[in-house]
């Protein structure tokens, strides 16, 4: 995966490159963090690192922002090649994990710090403008003079956010910056980050174990696992498309089909599903025959009904979810599993009683061959 | 039980400790430098100023302890931080607990045996010597107030690490990052962040060191030889040898008057300097 092919991880056609990052990897003693990361990040793009907890995104990302030398690869911001330049030097700014916020300071002066730095020296009368402007921005007006202990969590991430967006940086980097908040507060700030980017124009780079954060915010999602990035492309993409069963478990929930692989001559393979019932699917290009494959198939993309064509099923349990209603059946060879069937196909039918019978169905190009990994 | 009744009952043991081993010996003392000299040694109750009127008699001692003090306070300090930094920001976490229980181990010896260490190395036979054989002939350095001022730096030393230790090891050391992400050089992190962050540790070592060297007697008297004493010394002289515990009460009262006066402003300037109330209420 990863660097394999390329054409997927080359940012999106016609923008400026802001950062990449070429084969990096990064070694603590024998532990590998990351591993031949390859990715390049486009002017105004919001790409996320979405993956389990110690899968490397924090590495990624403090590679970038100059916390860590990558042991290989290189990583290139603006054109210029990086690897050990430092941190303070790079235009570049990270809202931490718990913000990191000087707590021997007001917000305002919080904000204020990395104007502070500027050489030559910036009036402190712009310093003051911006600051002001900037806390309307993140909406905390009012609360220049409070003490970081003084906020709650939520107004502590504005503050961390504000100090990093003031700098205009050409990449904004955030480290689950949501993590600390419940669950509405993560909900309303999402939105408001979103807007924040789309304002701003700048670059953002967000680090997340939350799926549903991911898939709602960022043009493009680099997948990772264990150090590796898995795939890179945007939530549609990765929903449609994903190039591997760890992929489409991640995101999304799908459900999976082992077998083996038997036919990769046409558009449809087959593939022998435990070990018996040939079934088509579409397949993606590097699989071999007598490969341990799966198959996956969208819950929402099977179709229950009572004639036609079909595989025979029976219903296990029906659960009304409102927009959608979801029910587990079971099928003799392939076991159970999910369909969601959306509510106008529950009006048109009368909908399925558990015990009943069933015939479930589906497009095949919605079938995926995915190596099981 | 209330929850008043428990916190009271909580505080007795060191409320009395605090009557019994303070409050009682000074208020003692107080009476005592109202007093006059009885013929046998001791005190006869009085009420007179005779005593307060005599300390300019001791001025010597006065002058030594409120320089010498203060610098030892001062040079502790300059040598203390940057070891503490070390322990604490730079030290490889391998050895960090034996360099700290290096720091310690002197501590373990008493004072006297490792002041007799410093009499030779001081004395003639010591560094003197060395400098005589490279050329630099006639220095004396025991019995100096450079002595004595060395040996209140390394006997006071670990009582200056140790609370700027504890300051900057619980400093997050993603501020630092953050600093240096936000576009400042270290050496200005160090002003900006870690710096005024060590504050608490800072004050609360310079006030340990300065209150004990104050009332400082051992170090003086045996590397200052009987030529730079401090009042602790007049303290032993008055109550031990002349046995005029009047004089030696007046005295007493009025360094302890002098502590106060300079605490206070002491306390004054650490709140300018920015450190929180809690901060300081911590020492
Ligand atoms: N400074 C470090 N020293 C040693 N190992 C580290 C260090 N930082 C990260 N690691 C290891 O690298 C791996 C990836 O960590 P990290 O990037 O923090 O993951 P994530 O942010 O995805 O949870 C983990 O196995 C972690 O233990
Ligand atoms: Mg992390």
């Amino acid at each position: 995966m990863g660097n394999g092919d390329y054409a997927q991880d080359a940012a999106p056609k016609g923008r400026k490159v802001v950062a990449e990052l070429r084969g990096v990897s990064k070694y603590f003693g024998e532990v590998c963090a990351v591993s031949d990361l390859s990715l390049s990040i486009s002017e105004g793009e919001f790409l996320s690192f979405l993956g389990p907890s110690g899968c490397g995104k924090t590495t990624a990302l403090r590679i970038l922002a100059g916390f860590e030398v990558p042991t290989e690869g290189v990583v290139i911001l603006d054109g210029d090649i990086v690897n050990s330049l430092e941190a303070h030097h790079r235009p570049v700014n990270m809202v931490f994990q718990q913000y990191a916020l000087f707590p021997h300071m007001t917000a305002a002066q919080n904000i204020g710090y990395g104007l502070r730095q500027r050489r030559p020296r910036l009036p402190r009368a712009e310093i003051a403008d911006k600051v002001y402007k900037t806390l309307d921005v993140v909406r905390l007006g009012g609360y220049e003079h409070r003490r970081i202990w003084e906020m709650s969590g939520g107004q502590q991430q504005r503050v961390a956010l504000a100090r990093a967006i003031i700098n205009e940086p050409k990449l904004l980097l955030l480290d689950e910056p949501m993590a600390a908040l419940d669950r509405k507060l993560r909900k309303e700030m999402q939105i408001e980050l979103q807007d924040l980017q789309r304002q701003l124009g700048i670059t953002f780079v967000l680090v997340t174990h939350d799926q549903e954060e991911a898939l709602s915010m960022s043009d493009r999602i680099c997948i990772m696992r264990e150090g590796c990035i898995m795939q890179i492309g945007s939530p549609q993409e990765l929903y449609d498309r994903p190039n591997s069963r760890y992929v489409a478990g991640f995101v999304g929930t799908s459900n999976f089909f082992d077998g083996i692989l038997t036919d990769n001559k046409g558009v449809l393979g087959t593939v022998r599903v435990n070990n018996e019932m040939p079934m088509q699917a579409s397949h993606g290009s590097d699989l071999a025959i007598g490969q341990d494959v799966c198959i996956s198939i969208r819950p929402e993309q099977m179709k229950l009904h009572r004639q036609g064509e079909g595989l025979w099923v029976k219903v296990l349990n029906r659960i009304f979810l409102g927009e959608h209603t979801e029910y587990l059946i079971n099928h003799e060879t392939l076991g159970d599993f999910l369909v969601l069937s959306p509510r106008q196909a529950e009006m048109a039918e009368s909908p399925f009683n558990p015990g009943d019978r069933a015939l479930v169905s589906w497009e095949p190009s919605a079938a995926l061959i995915l190596d099981n990994k | 039980m209330t929850q008043r009744t428990r916190n009271w009952l909580l505080l007795a043991p060191a409320g009395a400790w605090f009557m019994v081993m303070l409050i009682i010996p000074l208020t003692v003392v107080f009476i005592f430098s109202f007093g006059e000299r009885a013929p046998s040694g001791g005190v006869v109750l009085a009420f007179t100023f005779e005593q307060y009127g005599n300390l300019p008699a001791r001025w010597a001692a006065f002058k030594n302890t409120m320089t010498l003090a203060p610098i030892g306070t001062l040079s502790a300090l300059l040598i203390a931080y940057p070891l503490a930094y070390f322990l604490a920001v730079k030290a490889n976490p391998k050895w960090k607990t034996i360099l700290l229980v290096l720091v310690i181990v002197p501590f373990w010896t008493s004072i006297l045996i490792r002041s007799y260490a410093w009499i030779f190395l001081l004395g003639g036979r010591g560094i003197p010597a060395l400098l005589d054989v490279i050329g630099i002939e006639g220095v004396r350095l025991i019995n100096t107030p450079f002595a004595v001022l060395v040996g209140i730096i390394y006997g006071y030393l670990p009582l200056m690490v140790f609370p700027i230790y504890v300051s900057l090891d619980k400093l997050d050391k993603r501020l630092l990052e953050a600093s240096s992400d936000l576009g400042a050089k270290s050496w200005k992190t160090f002003l900006q962040i870690t710096l005024p962050l060590s504050i608490p540790g800072i004050a609360t070592g310079c006030m340990l060191v300065f209150i004990l060297l104050m009332g400082e007697y051992l170090i003086p008297a045996m590397l200052g030889g009987g030529k730079v004493f401090f009042v602790g010394n007049a303290l032993v002289d008055l109550f031990l040898q002349s046995r005029n515990w009047a004089y030696g009460s007046a005295v007493a009262v009025t360094l302890v008057v002098v502590m106060l006066i300079t605490v206070t402003i002491y306390m004054r300037l650490i709140y300018r300097l920015g450190a929180s109330r809690e901060d300081v209420s911590i020492m």
